[in-house]
């Protein structure tokens, strides 16, 4: 057990050096630079000599060679360099914005999994009644809902109701506050986004679950325990469940790795101060460091939880071991 | 339908009269948190180095500037009064411009403002070292020595007298910054830390969420500011800052929304809204370039000018875009702008379309080019980019011309224009804070480095370099319409639209702000109170 989580770890090495010399290529191949956005795309009467200045400044003049160099040092020292855009350490840019999208993810998934197992489960044992054709429209509907459409709806619904309501619109804040400091103000922000994003998650893991389900319900073990007389709720808890569950923890894992960077555009809804906004403007602001590190922590971070969710199939099913 | 609009109608009219009737029955309140949203980020604080209205909304009310633009007349493009100096002067050769420094100024650590900090300032705008950038060096360049006679006197002397001076002191982004800090921390200090000597102190700065500020008590304009502080909240979509003025989180925007959000927001608020309007120092241009054929031959870029209809155009656009005024090379009510009799005389101008466009048929059979096609290189936002480039090409179907949008970000529609200039014809703006047309004009140079047409012209150069030496306001005027006549109708290097049209719909309890014809002045929010 212990030498595979080793042999994986090692393994991340040269995926993060392949990620790293993609995204390093990938970001020299968008026309322009970040001095010619900053300040060329203001219109203003900017000479070259400006422009030279914040190149040298920044080291865009140097040789592609010598930059990778600085990146793949920068990468092996965990020294990832100032973003070119604000001059501030990307680590600070980044662990500004992580807290909170971690929250959204952590609390979307919770979302997901609260209404998806039960969901799941009772469409599944249910087949083909009333309540498995309501958890699948509800699904299906959740499936074909893009998070972002549904944070609108929301924000929209919010002021429209509580005007008609209270005679004033509200929204919801837009600037986070963190949990410890008002946890009600913090809440009142996140909760929105968390339910946006985890309707369509929900909806995923639901015909997941419900599929997986249905699979082990007709499985030989589980004809076996209803012969012995098992009562059904044992059956589905602790045979039926725990089985089927693997290709759910799969799927909440990859989801979960998603949401870390993935947000983009259900963060611009909500104005959220996340990883997938900062992603976004990295990109169009031509802000290499920034970028660079931010898709070696998105690949990080896929390479740990699918680890993760590897260890935890064999604390699910004991008949894995990893040798 | 017809009841909505007439709601809205009776909204903006019970609003824009609200506004004018209140500003001149109530006294200021003191007290209060300012809440505002900004569509932009925050590059760097230091505004000697930025070009972006994303810096000056949440920095500017930190800083104090020599002279500014009237707060309480910002409409006015002529009306600069003093800031940290008394009185200012200039001597009867133009060539010499003292400033009276005021002697109860404070910067926020609590060190006196001496002529000595406003020199040290000017010093690192006007003479930057080398590696240091200063975005406005090339306003400047008239300036021969800055000096100071005494603790609280400063003197400018000028190359030559210049009728662009004086405006370019007032820009909002010469933040007077304290010769100790300059001294001791070096020019890059000020990138990420403040100490200036305006109405409010910085607080804190969240990257990507907001900049707070509180109240400065010892600020010189006595009696203010009347805000106990103020948040400035990033908000880089449209719709949020839209929602939140409409859920109360943000009380204004102070950039401009279109005429739909201002609409939308008047009919469900009423008279919780109060809505400003104005001009725009902003004009879009359509830029062929002069080396891709046949933009070379000056009878399709004419074709192509004499096509565009700005005048019904500016009617029906003005209902879904940031644009309205038809206007020349100099901002509308800018003493040196076109009358709209001169304006008429232009091609391109004329009033009668149908004659214009078979004009412009001809000069295109004439040139070979009855059946044109090209694409037309854009910027991908739509206002008021998109939507005008679509109703170009429309304009353009009405003479035969073919033409295809290319909608590309920012980064590479700048580098298209700048360093590659591989484009056929372009989409550009010319977007400038303080009125000050001989240079806003200087883009229109073949010479400019923000000029993309890639032509040289030497009489429009020429013409240039008189106006900027001239003292006489008759004289630069006289030769301001010769070189609009050049550039938009005999060579017609560039082809005009519309200028831009500023629309802030805000919070009614929101007083003392005035909008300006530009979205980077009256930001120093000392003036601002709120009716709560």
């Amino acid at each position: 057990m212990y030498k595979y989580a080793i042999k994986r770890i090692l393994l991340m090495i040269p995926t993060l050096i392949g990620a790293g010399l993609l995204v390093f290529m990938l970001m020299r191949m968008i026309p322009g630079d970040v001095c010619e956005i900053r300040l060329g795309g203001t219109g203003l009467m900017v000479d070259k000599e400006q422009i030279e200045i914040c190149r040298d400044s920044l080291g865009l003049n140097q040789s592609m060679a010598k930059q990778f160099y600085d990146f793949a040092v920068g990468i092996a020292t965990l020294e990832f360099g100032d973003s070119m855009w604000t001059g501030r350490p990307v680590t600070e840019e980044i662990a500004i914005r992580f807290q909170l999208t971690l929250q959204i993810a952590i609390m979307a998934t919770l979302t997901a999994v609260i209404i998806a197992l039960p969901f799941g489960v009772i469409s599944a044992i249910k087949q083909n009644t009333w309540m498995d054709y309501c958890i699948r429209v509800f699904s299906i509907a959740g499936i074909a809902t893009p998070s972002f459409w549904l944070g609108i709806m929301i924000i929209l619904g919010l002021l429209i109701a509580s005007q008609h309501l209270f005679g004033e619109p509200w929204m919801m804040p837009i600037e986070y506050t963190p949990i410890w400091e008002d946890p009600l103000a913090n809440l009142s922000q996140t909760i929105w986004p968390a339910v946006a994003v985890g309707y369509r998650y929900a909806a995923v893991v639901v015909r997941m679950t419900r599929s997986a389900m249905l699979e082990v319900l007709r499985e030989d073990y589980v004809r076996t325990a209803r012969a012995k007389g098992l009562f059904e709720k044992v059956i589905i808890n602790q045979h039926a469940l725990k089985n089927a569950l693997l290709p759910v923890i799969t799927l909440v894992g990859i989801e979960f790795a998603f949401l870390i960077g993935g947000l983009v555009v259900t963060e611009q809804v909500f104005n959220l101060n996340g990883l997938g906004k900062l992603f976004v403007d990295a990109v169009l602001d031509h802000d290499f460091t920034l970028t660079q590190a931010l898709v070696m922590m998105v690949v990080a971070v896929f390479v740990v939880v699918n680890l993760l969710v590897d260890l935890i199939y064999a604390w699910v099913d004991p008949r894995i071991h990893y040798s | 339908m017809k009841l909505k609009t007439l709601k809205i109608l009776a909204g903006t009219t019970a609003a824009l009269l609200l506004t004018a009737g209140v500003a001149t029955a109530e006294s200021p309140k003191r007290g209060g948190i300012l809440n505002f949203v900004v569509g932009s980020k925050i590059p760097s604080m230091d505004g000697h180095m930025e070009g972006t209205f994303g810096m000056i909304h949440p920095i500017r009310p930190f800083y104090s500037t020599l002279i500014r633009v009237n707060p309480a007349n910002p409409s006015s493009t002529t009306d600069f009064v003093c800031d940290v100096c008394s009185s200012f002067s200039s001597s009867d050769d133009g060539k010499t411009h003292t400033f009276v420094i005021r002697q109860d100024i404070k910067f926020h650590d609590g060190e006196p403002l001496t002529a000595a900090d406003v020199k040290a300032t000017y010093d690192k705008l006007v003479f930057p070292p080398k590696g240091i950038l200063s975005l406005r060096k090339k306003f400047f360049s008239m300036v021969d020595s800055i000096t100071t006679p005494d603790k609280y006197t400063l003197v400018m002397k000028l190359k030559y007298p210049s009728p662009t001076f004086i405006p370019s002191v007032a820009m909002p982004f010469n933040f007077i910054y304290s010769k100790k800090d300059l001294d001791t921390h070096g020019y890059t200090w000020h990138q990420k830390n403040v100490n200036g000597t305006g109405a409010f102190v910085f607080v804190q700065h969240q990257p990507g969420a907001f900049v707070e500020g509180k109240r400065f008590d010892g600020y010189h304009h006595k009696g203010k500011p009347y805000l106990d502080g103020y948040k400035a909240i990033s908000a880089p979509k449209m719709a949020v800052r839209l929602q939140a003025i409409r859920g109360d989180r943000a009380a204004i925007e102070f950039r401009g929304f279109p005429p739909k959000a201002r609409d939308d927001l008047i009919s469900a608020l009423g008279d919780k809204i109060t809505v400003q309007e104005g001009d725009w120092n902003c004009s879009l241009l359509v830029t062929p370039n002069h080396k891709a054929k046949p933009f070379d031959d000056k009878r399709v870029r004419r074709a192509l000018s004499l096509a565009v209809d700005r005048w019904t155009g500016s009617k029906a656009l003005s209902k879904i875009a940031i644009v309205k005024t038809v206007g020349g090379v100099v901002f509308p009510s800018h003493p040196l702008a076109a009358t709209k009799d001169e304006l008429t005389k232009i091609p391109g101008f004329w009033t009668d379309i149908d004659k214009s466009r078979a004009e412009a048929k001809r000069l295109l059979k004439e040139a070979g080019q009855s059946n044109l096609t090209f694409t037309l290189l854009n910027r991908a936002v739509d206002q008021p980019y998109r939507i005008l480039g679509v109703w170009l090409i429309d304009q353009w179907r009405k003479i035969g011309v073919k033409v295809t949008q290319n909608a590309v970000p920012t980064g590479p529609w700048v580098d298209s224009l700048r360093k590659k200039k591989d484009y056929q014809v372009a989409i550009d703006a010319n977007c400038q804070s303080i009125v000050n047309p001989i240079v806003d004009v200087s883009k229109y140079l073949g010479s400019a480095s923000n000029n993309y047409a890639q032509y040289t012209d030497e009489p429009m150069e020429s013409m240039h370099e008189k106006m900027s030496r001239s003292g006489d306001e008759a004289e630069q005027r006289r030769i301001m319409r010769q070189f609009e006549q050049r550039l938009y109708g005999e060579e017609a290097h560039i082809i005009p639209t519309l200028w831009w049209y500023k629309i802030n719909p805000h919070r009614s309890y929101v007083k003392g702000w005035k909008i300006a014809p530009s979205h980077y002045l009256n930001q120093h929010l000392d003036q601002v109170w709120l009716d709560k």
